[in-house]
């Protein structure tokens, strides 16, 4: 399998959906920080046939993985020191995320008001319900919509 | 320092606490004529909702308190392009606990968070009406002397009804409520009501017709089947007299079964049921006024 550069400090997000890279690259704003960043696609995967792996150069509290589990779930976190694995991350729904997602609720508050977070509460996690801070409206599709760009 | 956003925002022995306070209110108004003397509520309406607005000026001038405000968007500073956090802030300035209605959904809450002095929420677009629920809620303990032990129906518009949803999600934190959901089959609850009550395993039944299960409520919930809510005339026309309570239905009914509405009504309950004892619709808003005056005192922290 192709490797590229081993890193020495940083993680290693592994199992990404063969695609999904580029998305989620942007998702953890990786483009406005200034770390080395390895992006892999359509690697091969003994599970999925395909996957793509991001490796990223930085200590990991540096990059807010929260919303990656509402992305997907099955996305592998491999922290990495002194060019070992030293710890895989589990990742677990966040309690609340801001400005991650939009509210697409016309009669909500956040599409006048200037200046307002976008806020959703899990509200069911079981069954992986979010909820508008401000309206309530459901929010459940994993995400989805950044999925596409 | 508390707002109230939902109904939900109180436990059910706060809520408690609020309704023997508006009964106490109801027997003795002269005790509480100056328990918010120097107060200033605001009532700051977006959009225009007289009745409410009403019952929140009555209730605080019954206090002793003073009011101020505006009616309407148009003649306010957010016909200019103010923020809601902007204007509570000054708002905030000028009185010591403010009413909110706005047509879009969460704006109180914006408000609440951005205000150091109590909000409630007097209506906040189809989201939540909880002074409305908090009125419904006193209606039925002062009328029937329980909130638990019995089998209510609600009739009209049950989709789009935001009064049904929060009554029917207030109601089942009580014991023994049995919903019988009387609806055409284009206004029918909302699945995550039924499903919320299946999880509960509350008992409820849907229905089409009045006629045949009137005879089993304790209590009738009626609505009005709005016109906004519907894309075309002939749907609405069609609908809105599907269900009209006159006095035949009304007799197929309990001696003790009470009729509520949040009003305004238009024409689904013929005004010949109005000299009917069972019709309380309108001692209804007699209790949104004291369940008000009770809100306002819980928040003022002067109960
Ligand atoms: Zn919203």
């Amino acid at each position: 399998m192709l490797n590229v550069g081993q890193i020495e400090e940083g993680f290693v997000l592994d199992h990404i959906q063969a695609g999904k890279s580029l998305a989620i690259y942007h998702l953890l704003q990786l483009d406005k920080l200034d770390y080395t960043v390895a992006i892999i696609k359509n690697a091969r995967s003994n599970k999925h046939g395909k996957k793509d792996i991001l490796k990223i150069e930085c200590d990991i509290t540096k990059v807010n993985l929260d919303v990656l589990a509402l992305i997907d779930k099955n996305i592998t976190v491999n922290v990495i020191k002194n060019g070992e694995i030293i710890d895989k991350k589990e990742l677990s729904l966040p309690k609340e995320i801001k400005n991650i997602i939009q509210c697409k609720n016309p009669r909500c508050i956040t599409s006048i008001e200037q200046g307002l977070p976008h806020i959703f509460v899990l509200s069911d996690e079981k069954k992986e319900i979010y909820r508008c801070k401000y309206c309530e409206e459901k929010y459940n599709e994993r995400a989805q919509q950044f999925m596409r760009w | 320092m508390r707002h109230l956003m939902s109904p939900m925002d109180f436990t059910t022995a706060e809520l408690d606490a609020l309704f023997d306070l508006a009964a106490d209110i109801e027997k003795q108004p002269q005790v509480y004529a100056h328990k918010c003397d120097g107060k200033i509520l605001a009532t700051c309406f977006y959009e225009p909702s007289t009745r409410t607005r009403l019952s929140f000026e009555s209730a605080m001038l019954s206090l002793g308190g003073n009011v101020l405000g505006f009616s309407d968007a148009g003649s306010s500073s957010a016909a200019k392009g103010e923020s809601v956090s902007d204007t509570i802030r000054t708002v905030a300035c000028f009185s010591d606990i403010c009413a909110m209605r706005h047509p879009k959904e969460g704006a109180p809450m914006v408000a609440a968070s951005h205000a150091d002095i109590p909000v409630i929420n007097a209506g906040d677009g189809g989201h939540q009406h909880p002074t409305q629920t908090l009125t419904d809620l006193l209606t039925i303990r002062s009328l029937k002397g329980r909130l638990n032990n019995f089998t209510i129906g609600l009739c009209g518009d049950l989709k789009f009804g935001r009064t049904v949803h929060s009554l029917i999600e207030a109601l089942v934190r009580y014991d023994n409520i049995k919903f019988v959901f009387i609806s055409p089959e284009e206004l029918r609850v909302p699945d995550y009501i039924t499903e919320m009550l299946n999880e509960k395993s509350i008992p409820y039944e849907e229905h089409i017709s009045l006629e045949d299960t009137i005879a089993n409520l304790d209590l009738l919930y009626m609505t009005r089947v709005q016109r906004e809510r519907f894309f075309n005339e002939e749907d609405y026309v069609r609908l809105k007299d599907f269900y009209i309570l006159d006095k035949k239905k009304m007799s197929l009914a309990k001696e003790d079964m009470l009729v509520l509405h949040p009003l305004p009504r238009v024409n689904e309950i013929s005004v010949e049921v109005d000299e009917d004892k069972r019709a309380v619709y309108f001692k209804q808003v007699q209790y949104g006024k004291y369940v008000r005056m009770a809100l306002i005192l819980t928040l003022l922290e002067l109960a």
